[in-house]
Parts: structure tokens; sequence; C-alpha cells
């Protein structure tokens, strides 16, 4: 169960799909009517909180208002922040915040007007603030109106059973639906039967309209507190500008690590050869013996040449990887790893190179952390591609207590993964075992023929 | 004893023609890419085919593809591979239906000449030449096995050359004992592995490959 709530959190989170619903269809129809009502009584804070807002926003001409508005602004999205994770929870589909870049904090007055400036200029503000006014109402007629029809059905069963008779003795009247509560209700068996009935069909009706209602709310729910098509426009391009320096960022540093490698490695091998290979030529005639052990020693340095420009090359593009795919890429991986390994790769093809080679140096650095840190002594790799996905779940018996921010390369996986959309979770409770996931969209496609 | 060669790049196929022609094997054909080599396999029959791993038209895996095919057409068909990179992935593929005849070495083996032609008659009469890297990382990737971490140090070495397919002759002189003291070691060896004792040297190779690829 803590395995899925961390998937759900980090996968809803991006948007990326929709949350695996984990009640059966009975439960949520037996929820759903005190889930609305628990919604409609939410306005009554957040109705709160919109008043003070627009008391700021009255005020906005003057000192003050200026300095209110941008926390009472905050206050407003904490409260709707509630709503999203809500229905987000109950109808399964996820609501992204649709605030635009949030504006630094700056001191002094002028920092404060540039602040209430920007959200003002921010259309979910007040988005936000058309929530607040119109929700009461729409949630009564929607998500709350089966737990009210509940509710009128049980006072109908109160009537039948004394309420009735308590009205009437008093010698008030009253209506339950069409029946009149008015003398002799309590003898007449007629419009009794006629109350219950109606209070059973109520009571059945509001079970049935639950998750419909919900269905309905969430609709509301996203269409004024999701992003509009041009907040998630520029929430995305955000995103993607992060993303590319990130990339371009991690490109830069890998090759001055490749360049710093065949300066120092090959590059040094070579110089040293043309210089033992010049001292031979020179000694060939003089001192034959030392020219040959100076050759020997020149062979076992371009020996050592290659093997260096191997393991760069091994760095850069894997020939399992380039020859066969993910797939054998990662058992030829597993096989080389110092803890028993096991790998189930259920790849019909093979995805685009770009993407296969990020998912495969993530692969490899989440099995090198497992063997540093986990404690572990079996691994288990599992890979498959599912709705335009490239799953990646890698598992170990380890102590587990791992945590993306614990110096262990997670989060420079996730921030590389990133560029492709590809997300991270992480589920590690103290005690073991660890299983992190990785996804990545992805279209297969067959392998690209390159020249060697 | 004739030999079918596959290797894409010209100045190399031709390197390798002339060192195996100088050393009395005679070349019945040079092919450059993955079909043609399967052809030439089978209509050949040689006694050893020297393979590149990487070959055209796809540049991937082609020559091992085409490799192991003709062995499945021709079981037991000796074939060295060749390669710019050794991977124990292929090492296994290579080796899975245990009947030897199966050579891997890295590309810069053919430096020395001596050794590398030696590995070609090895294989070609049924025995095995691996490739020290791909057995150091075999030994490596089994540190967790207890019945390996009793074996001494030189056991080990001894392990690593009777993985690699050399007799005991050739161990004796590598590591400059007499060939008693390799025997000695050797049946240590296979007391502490708990593998079955057989004189057999190709037998016994492909044992202890086995062992460690389990």
């Amino acid at each position: 169960m803590n395995e899925h709530k961390v998937y759900e959190h980090e996968v809803t989170e991006h948007g990326v799909t929709e949350r695996p619903v984990s009640e059966t269809s009975l439960q949520r129809r037996l929820r759903a009517p005190w889930r609305g009502l628990g919604l409609w009584l939410r306005s009554i804070p957040a109705t709160f909180v919109g008043l003070w807002f627009a008391a700021v926003v009255t005020l906005v001409g003057g000192f003050v208002g200026i300095l209110l508005f941008p926390s009472a602004t905050m206050a407003l999205r904490r409260q709707l922040d509630g709503y999203r994770e809500k229905i987000e929870r109950w109808t399964g589909h996820p609501i992204e915040r649709p605030y635009l870049p949030e504006p630094a904090r700056e001191p002094g007055v002028k920092g404060s007007v540039r602040r209430s400036l920007a959200l003002a200029r921010d259309p979910a503000t007040w988005r936000d603030y058309l929530w607040v006014l119109a929700d009461p109402f729409v949630a009564l007629f929607t998500a709350a109106l089966p737990a009210l029809l509940i509710g009128y059905g049980l006072w109908g069963y109160a009537v039948a059973a004394f309420a009735g008779k308590l009205i009437t003795n008093y010698g008030g009247n009253d209506w339950y639906a069409y029946v009149h509560v008015t003398d002799g209700y309590g003898h007449d068996t007629g419009r009794i039967a006629s109350t219950l009935v109606v209070a059973t069909l109520l009571i059945a009706a509001g079970f049935l309209l639950g998750p419909a209602m919900m269905r309905v709310y969430g609709r509301w729910g996203r269409s004024v507190l999701g992003p509009t098509e041009k907040s998630r426009l520029a929430l995305r391009v955000r995103h993607l500008t992060e993303s590319r320096s990130d990339a371009v960022d991690a490109s830069a540093a890998e090759l001055r690590r490749i360049e710093r490698d065949l300066h120092d490695g090959a590059q040094a091998r070579l110089v040293a050869m043309g210089m033992s290979l010049g001292a031979i030529e020179h000694l060939l005639d003089k001192d034959p013996e030392k020219a040959r052990t100076l050759l020997a020693q020149t062979r076992e340095s371009s020996a050592k040449a290659l093997h260096e420009l191997r393991d760069l090359v091994r760095g850069i593009h894997p020939p399992v990887l380039a020859d066969r795919g993910i797939g054998d890429a990662v058992k030829a991986l597993a096989l080389d790893h110092p803890l028993q390994v096991e790998v189930v790769a259920e790849l019909p093809a093979r995805p685009e190179p770009p993407v296969e080679s990020a998912a495969y140096f993530a692969v490899s650095e989440v099995l090198t952390n497992a063997a540093k840190h986990s404690g572990a002594s079996r691994v288990w790799v599992d890979m498959r591609h599912e709705r335009g996905m490239l799953r990646i779940t890698v598992t170990d018996d380890g102590r587990g207590g791992a945590s993306l921010d614990g110096g262990t390369g997670l989060r420079g996986i996730e921030r590389r993964i990133g560029t492709f959309d590809g997300v991270l979770a992480l589920n590690s409770p103290v005690g073991g075992p660890t299983i992190v996931t990785l996804e990545l969209p992805c279209a297969l496609s067959s392998p690209k023929t390159s020249p060697s | 004893m004739r030999v079918v060669l596959a290797e894409d790049l010209a100045l190399l196929r031709e390197g390798l023609v002339s060192l195996l022609e100088t050393h009395g094997f005679e070349v019945a054909d040079a092919v450059d890419n993955g079909p043609s080599l399967l052809k030439a396999l089978v209509d050949h029959r040689p006694d050893v085919a020297v393979v590149d791993v990487r070959l055209p038209p796809s540049f991937t895996d082609e020559g091992l593809q085409a490799a192991l095919e003709a062995r499945r057409r021709i079981p037991g068909l000796p074939v060295l591979v060749l390669s710019q990179y050794v991977e124990q992935l292929y090492a296994r593929e290579l080796l899975a239906d245990g009947t030897g005849g199966i050579g891997y070495l890295l590309k810069d083996r053919v430096f020395d000449t001596a050794q590398f032609v030696d590995a070609v008659r090895r294989v070609a009469a049924g025995g095995t030449a691996m490739d020290p890297e791909v057995i150091s990382r075999l030994v490596a990737s089994n540190t967790r096995d207890t019945p390996l971490s009793r074996l001494t140090p030189r056991e080990t070495e001894v392990l690593e050359l009777m993985a690699q397919g050399r007799s005991n002759a050739a161990i004796a002189e590598q590591l400059v004992v007499t060939e008693r003291a390799v025997t000695k070691h050797t049946a240590n060896i296979f007391a502490k592995l708990d593998l079955p004792v057989t004189d057999d040297t190709n037998r016994r190779v492909l044992a202890v490959l086995a062992y460690l690829n389990r």
C-alpha cells in the first residue's frame, strides 16, 4: 500500500498517468455521498478565505492592500490545493496546479508591488476566486446532492416512525415530498406507506447517484482549478527550459570527462610510445638487447592504451546496447555485477536510441547504488513497455531507508531521465526492500543501423 | 587446415589472411558481411571459422549471430570470434551448447602471433580459447561463491588459465612450474569445486566454464 502511495504521488505530480484506484465499485458507491458532503462543507472555510481575499482586493489601491495581497493569494491557493488533492484522490483524475511560476520574494515596498502585480496578472488567481464564489452552489447541486437526498430519506423514515405523529400532536402540519403531514397522519397507513416508499427511493437514488455526481464535480473542479491551455503551455515551457539546461549541462560535463580521460590516458600513452619508438630507433644498432626490452614495454603500452579506449567507449555507448538493445544490455550488466541480479525484459522492440541509452545508464546507476549502499544480496530488474511507457523496476532485498537526497545520486538520475519526461519513484522503507521505478514515455521501434 | 574468415575492415582482413597463410592455413573464403559469412560457413564447412562480431549490413552483432546460426546447422563447427570488446553475455551464448570448439578473443590478441595461431589451432581441434579478460571478469563476478573463495591465489591463477582453454603443459610454461605441480593444482581445484574429474582437456575446460557461468 505504502508502495502504491509513493508511486501514485510521484507520477501524478507530473501528470503522467492516471492513478490506479484501489477500491471496489461498491465501496466507492457507499463512500461517494459522504465524500461529496465533505467537499461541500469545505466551502465554509474556503468562503472565509475568499472573503478575506475580496477584502484585500478592495484595499489594493492602498499600501496595506499591496502588502497583504500576496499572502491572501497564497492562502487561497493553499485552500484550493486541498480541493485538488481530494478531487484527485476520489475521482482518480489528477488536477495540475495551474499557477504560473511564482515570482521571487524581494524585500521592500517595490518588491511587494512587483510580487502583487505578478500574482494579479496570473489568471489562475482570479479563477481561484471564481471557484470560491461559485463552488458552494455548484457543490450543493452536484457533489453534496446524494448525501442530501439520503439525509432527506432518513428524515422520511423518522416522519413515518414517530416525527409525523409528534408534528400533528402539537397541531402543526408539514409536507414530506408530496405527502401532507396533517391531523390523522399517524393513523393513515396509506400516507405512511407512501412516505416510506419515497424515503427508500431517495436513499437508493443517493447511493446510486454518488459516483456519477462525484465525476460531474470532478469535471467542474478540473475546468476551474486546473490549468487553462495557456498556463499549461507556460508550465510546459518552463519544464522544458529547465530540463533542456540540465541536459546541456550533463552533456557538457560528459564531454569534459571524455576529454580529460583521453588527455590523461590514451593520448599520454601514445606520446610515451612515440618517444620510446624514437629511443628504440636510436638504440637498435648500439644496444639491440635494450631495444628489445623497450619494444616489449611499448607493446604493453599500446595494449594499455587500447584497454583504456575500450573502457571509455563502453562508458559512452556500451557495445551490447548498440547491438541488442536495452534488454540484453542490462542482462550483460547483470553478469558483470557483484550482486546476484535477475533480469526480466518484456520488450517486443527497441525504444528510440536516446531514450534507450538514458534508461540504460539510469538502470546501471541504480544497480551501482544497490551494490554500494543497500547491503543487498539479490536484485531483480523488470523491464516492460506498457501504455506508451518504458517501465523499469529495480528491487533489492537490502536494508532500505534510501532517500532521493541522501547523496545516492538518485536525484541526478531523476534529472537526466527528466529530459525525456521520465519520472523516478523511490520506495524504500527502513528494513527494505528498496524499489526504484523508472518510467519513460517512448514509442518502440525496430533497431536502427549505424556504421561501426 | 581450411579457414573461413569474416572481417569488414579490408586492411585487417588482408592482414589476417596473410597471417593465417604463412602459418600453413588454407583460407577457403574471406568475407565482409553477415549473410555471406553464413553462406560461406555452410558451403565450405571449414575446419575453423575466424569471425568478427560486428559486421555489415547492420553493424551490430551480425558476425556472432551468423556463427551461432551456422553452429545450429553444423553442430560443433569450430568458431573463433574476434571482437573489439568482450562481453560475458556473448561468451555465454557461444558456450551454451556445451560442445566446445569455441574461441572468443579480443582483436588485439592478434598482435601476439604465436598465441593467436595457437588459439586458432586449439579451437579447430575442438578446444576452447577464452580471452583472459572474459575469464577474469567471470571470476570477479563470482566473488560471493564460497567454494571459489576457498581456492588459494595460485589455484585461482591456474583456474583462470584453465578456463581460457590452456593445456596443463601450457599452464606450466606460463607459470614457470612443472607440469606435475599443475596437475596437483587442477586436482585440488576440481575437488574444491566438486566437479567430476576427467583427463580430457576439452571436457575439463567446459566443466570449469559451466561452473563459472552458473
